[in-house]
């Protein structure tokens, strides 16, 4: 246990002593959890609506104006060209056309039934879908305004409604911080954890210092040991600046055990260590480390169900999230910050986690090799 | 002496090339990634809410709830499993995570609806994703609005508005248009401005750069010759994941290919210049890739505009995004390759873009000649 | 056999098709100063990797302070000393922290790491530069202090690998005081090195080309079989014949 020690020591004045690196590894993630939330809304509002108007009734500018005043629409432009607007689209300008025919108002009455045009940008394929999925909303209530108008009252309240009595749990304002930050933290968390331990090893291997380490007694495990724990401690450390920075800034406090977090964290750090770990057996150099951790972290945040429901992917991608470890810390992060799960709720994600951990680590001490 | 200057610029950016393309694994990485993400976003990821596990209770057991039912079933967003849940269970369900919504009909529901014209269902959304609760619910209420014209079908409605929409650009809502510009615009930042940066510390860590500085060569050559393989890779990167999109993803070059390439090259040339900026200053590798990391990939990734909408942001990050290079890079390529627009509709992203990439550029003289000093 | 402290046999290593360390048998006696002496790429840093435990010989035996590298080279990393051409010291620690790092891993007591590193600062003259910044010394303290830290546990054998690379002929000299101390205290120096005035200054010679062992005695007596004057005379007698490239 002695050389481990020394071994500890000496990474500890080594990372405490590069003040750059302590900045960007404990700053750098609290930073982005401040900016990053304020960014990621994938909310659809703000839409750009140009309309072509070939029929200027009075039918049709209460249409406009109904669609404007939702506040989803902004005015992107009014005018009788189609060709026009298209320019506006192409230019991104407009996101949405709605063309409305000549003699709208009066086909309508006269004929009960009447058609308008939506072009949409759709490019960006959920603010496409969203989008005119609003205006379709609003020109079915535009409907029932004209109906209301012709039909007699007493007549149309015979068309029978079905109320939808919503609500959300959890996160009854829909609030994406609430569900944003848990996942950004495992995201910035993962960043450090797998690149950190990689490139320290990697650049002892640069340097030629590891060859002096492997000719003395120390033991394969204990000089990863002497790797991990450095590390291990940095990730709880900008873990719990994160949970600072969500309740200050966000307002964010877990509702589950916030010991049980810790918990998980712990194991998951040290899967996510054995990662890097492991890529540092394979890189020669720290390009090819660094290349390497970014291939896969770039994969694991993906695939995390942090930005994209996993739900949605098709079978073999929720294979590859089953063993992705970064996707079950978001799961559990957002369960028990926000839905206050117990134990019982995530142990499958733990048996999960330990594992993968044991399988990454065991072959990282295996291909770390003091002999060639 | 012209001609001997061009020789050694080229024994200079041969040395290069031997760095970069002997360090196989390296390499492999520098196309694996955009292959990898490729096929992540073509194929695994998207933004739609699809399959989504809810449980459906049905107190009432009429028509009504059958039929209903029997739609909510035959959409693709939903994936739905029946069971008389307490609210309790319901609690427990979206703890474990197991279910996203639960739906309650209650007893007496069509009877209600038929002779009342009124009747409730019971909505219950797990909210810590905001994104899909109003997603489901928003799906359930279009499946409920066409079961309810579908009855008063019945009873002929007048007056009726009937929007036709058109898709353009991607008239089946894929999420490749989308990322497949953004994807660019990451890797070619990633290869450039990151590999650059660490490639240029390294001869500073390892003490050689000191020697190249004192060969004949200008040393601004010297800077310039260690940037020509990572512009090169960047280029067959771009070739790499161009072919995939067409051939894989089925998506059309519409516009000049020639014009994308030209583009791209500035946008590569900005990008080299961003990663000689942070070899500048970074003392060690690790250094130079956090910095890289913090400064140049997270911005890319969000403010570009392919992940999250940049309009949606608060106003300090959208003045900020103004100045970040990929955001035009993005918007350019979309007008090329995706709308099949000529230069006319993007010259002004263009002067924008060009006018940073000269402002990168002037920096990077500058402090090249402080660096000597 | 006691006082035999390396003894290799048909020593081979193999890179696919390329011999590096071709059938090497030679003995080291405790005590003395083995040079290892050879052109860049004959081989010398391959054999020395092997006794060292760094490298798994393709075949032949060695035993090195009478372990087997097959069996235990663990055991022979406690009672050995590496230094490599390569730096082995922290630039980012400072000289003292270096010398309890190394010191600690080979299980020196606090108190002993204290009063070795001491007398190891003073033995070199550099006491007061204890808490400077290895990146901060010059190249010639450098190599002394990667020295005196590769044998602060006192082993029973220290390798060095071209030790004294780049650094002018005063420190040089310097840095052979150095080892004949080091001798004195019963350690036994392996040394390599491509210098022909170092290799006069050991008490035996083995001259490798082409990774075999073509000459193996002391310096005097080389000098007489081949009957010139220096070593280097020597030296360039024998690798005239080499046909492997220096890399």
């Amino acid at each position: 246990m002695r050389p481990l020690r020394f071994l500890l020591q000496k990474e500890f004045r080594q990372i405490l002593r590069s003040k750059s690196l302590i900045f960007t590894i404990i700053f750098g993630p609290i930073i982005q959890l401040i900016i990053l939330p304020l960014a990621a809304n994938y909310t659809v509002k703000n839409i750009n609506l140009a309309v072509v108007d070939h029929d200027h009734s009075t039918y049709s500018k209460k249409l406009v104006e109904k669609i404007y005043s939702s506040g989803y629409f902004l005015r992107a432009g009014y005018g009788d060209s189609y060709n026009a607007a298209a320019d506006l689209i192409a230019h991104d300008k407009a996101d949405i056309i709605l063309e409305i025919p000549q003699n709208f108002e009066d086909n309508l009455v006269r004929e009960n039934k009447q058609q308008v045009y939506l072009a949409v940008n759709a490019i960006n394929g959920t603010k496409a879908g969203v989008g005119s999925g609003y205006l379709g909303a609003i020109i079915a209530d535009f409907n029932n305004d004209v109906r209301l108008q012709w039909i007699t009252p007493q007549r149309f309240t015979q068309a029978p409604t079905i109320d939808i009595v919503n609500a959300n749990w959890y996160n009854p304002y829909l609030s994406y911080f609430m569900f944003m930050v848990p996942g950004l933290m495992v995201s910035l968390l993962t960043g450090i954890g797998a690149f950190s331990a990689s490139l320290n090893i990697v650049r002892e291997k640069e340097i030629g210092t590891i060859e002096q380490i492997n000719v003395t007694p120390i033991k394969k495990w204990q000089f990863i040991v002497g790797k991990l724990i450095p590390y291990w401690f940095m990730g709880m450390i900008v873990f719990t600046v994160g949970l600072a920075v969500s309740r200050f800034m966000y307002g964010i406090i877990p509702v589950g055990n916030v010991g049980l977090l810790y918990g998980f964290l712990s194991v998951y750090l040290l899967t996510l260590l054995g990662v890097g770990l492991l890529i540092s057996t394979f890189a020669e150099t720290q390009q090819q480390a660094v290349s390497v951790a970014f291939f896969f972290v770039i994969i694991f945040n993906f695939i995390s169900g942090v930005f994209t429901p996993i739900d949605s992917m098709p079978g073999w991608g929720q294979a590859l999230a089953y063993i992705s470890p970064m996707s079950h810390f978001a799961s559990v992060m957002r369960m028990v910050v926000l839905k206050g799960s117990t134990f019982h709720d995530i142990q499958s994600h733990f048996i999960a986690i330990i594992i993968l951990g044991v399988i990454f680590n065991t072959w990282a001490v295996i291909n770390y090799r003091k002999t060639t | 002496m012209r001609n001997s200057a061009l020789r050694q610029l080229f024994a200079f950016v041969q040395k290069e090339f031997y760095h970069v393309f002997r360090d196989r694994k390296t390499l492999l990485m520098l196309f694996g990634v955009p292959i990898a993400q490729i096929l992540l976003f073509g194929f695994l990821l998207t933004n739609e809410i699809k399959n989504a596990k809810i449980v459906v209770c049905d107190y009432a057991k009429d028509y009504g709830s059958q039929e209903i039912i029997r739609k909510i079933e035959a959409s693709k967003y939903f994936n739905v499993k029946k069971a008389s849940l307490s609210h309790d269970e319901i609690e427990a369900a979206f703890k474990s995570g197991e279910i996203k919504m639960a739906i309650v009909f209650p007893a007496g529901f069509y009877n209600d609806l038929s002779h009342l014209n009124k009747a409730q269902i019971q909505v219950i959304a797990d909210g810590s994703d905001p994104n899909t609760a109003t997603t489901l619910t928003s799906y359930l209420s279009s499946i409920l609005r066409d079961y309810q014209s579908q009855e008063m079908a019945q009873n002929n409605m007048p007056y009726t508005i009937v929007p036709e929409v058109k898709m353009l650009y991607n008239p089946e809502l894929l999420g490749a248009p989308n990322f497949v510009p953004g994807v660019m615009a990451l890797v070619l930042m990633l290869v450039c401005a990151m590999m650059t940066s660490i490639s240029i510390v390294k001869e500073k860590e390892l003490g050689t750069m000191e020697i190249l500085l004192v060969s004949p060569l200008k040393p601004f050559l010297v800077i310039i010759s260690k940037t020509i393989p990572y512009l090169l890779i960047s280029l067959m990167n771009l070739v790499v994941i161009l072919s995939l999109s067409v051939f894989l993803l089925h998506l059309e070059i519409k516009g000049s290919v020639l014009l994308l390439f030209a583009e791209s090259t500035l946008f590569i040339i900005s990008s080299l210049a961003l990663g000689l900026l942070i070899s500048v200053n970074a003392e060690s590798q690790m250094s130079a890739m956090m910095t890289s990391q913090l400064s140049l990939m997270m911005p890319t990734m969000i403010l570009t505009g392919f992940m999250f909408p940049i309009e949606n942001m608060p106003w300090v990050l959208r003045m900020i995004s103004n100045i970040v290079p990929s955001k035009y890079y993005y918007t350019i390529v979309k007008a090329v390759m995706l709308k099949g627009l000529g230069f006319s509709a993007i010259w002004q992203e263009t002067l924008i873009l060009g006018f940073i990439t000269f402002v990168l550029v002037m920096l990077n003289l500058r402090n090249f000649k402080t660096r000597l000093a | 056999m006691d006082n035999i402290a390396i003894k290799a046999e048909k020593l081979t290593k193999r890179f696919d098709d390329f011999v590096a360390v071709d059938a090497i048998t030679f003995d080291v006696k405790q005590g003395e100063i083995f040079g290892f002496v050879g052109a860049n790429g004959a081989g010398k840093t391959t054999a020395m990797r092997i006794l060292c435990g760094l490298s798994k010989p393709t075949s032949g035996t060695a035993m090195v302070a009478g372990y087997d590298v097959y069996k235990d080279p663990e055991k022979i990393k406690k009672v050995i000393g590496y230094m490599s051409q390569k730096f082995s010291l922290y630039d980012d620690l400072t000289v003292m922290e270096n010398i309890t790092f190394y010191a600690g891993i080979y299980g020196l007591s606090d108190k002993d790491i204290k009063k070795r590193g001491q007398a190891l600062l003073d033995q070199l003259g550099i006491g007061h530069e204890a808490k400077t910044f290895v990146s901060s010394l010059p190249l010639g303290w450098k190599q002394k202090l990667a020295f005196s830290v590769a044998i602060i546990h006192e082993p029973k054998i220290v390798f060095l690998d071209e030790p004294t690379g780049g650094v002018d002929p005063v420190t040089r000299r310097q840095f052979w005081d150095l080892i004949y101390a080091a001798a004195d205290r019963g350690i036994t120096v392996f040394v390599t090195t491509h210098y022909m005035d170092e290799a006069e200054y050991c008490n035996r010679v083995s001259i490798m080309v082409d990774g075999r062992i073509d000459a193996f005695d002391t310096p005097s007596n080389l000098k007489k079989r081949f009957s010139v004057n220096s070593m280097n005379e020597v030296f360039y007698q024998l690798a005239r014949g080499a046909k492997r490239k220096a890399d």
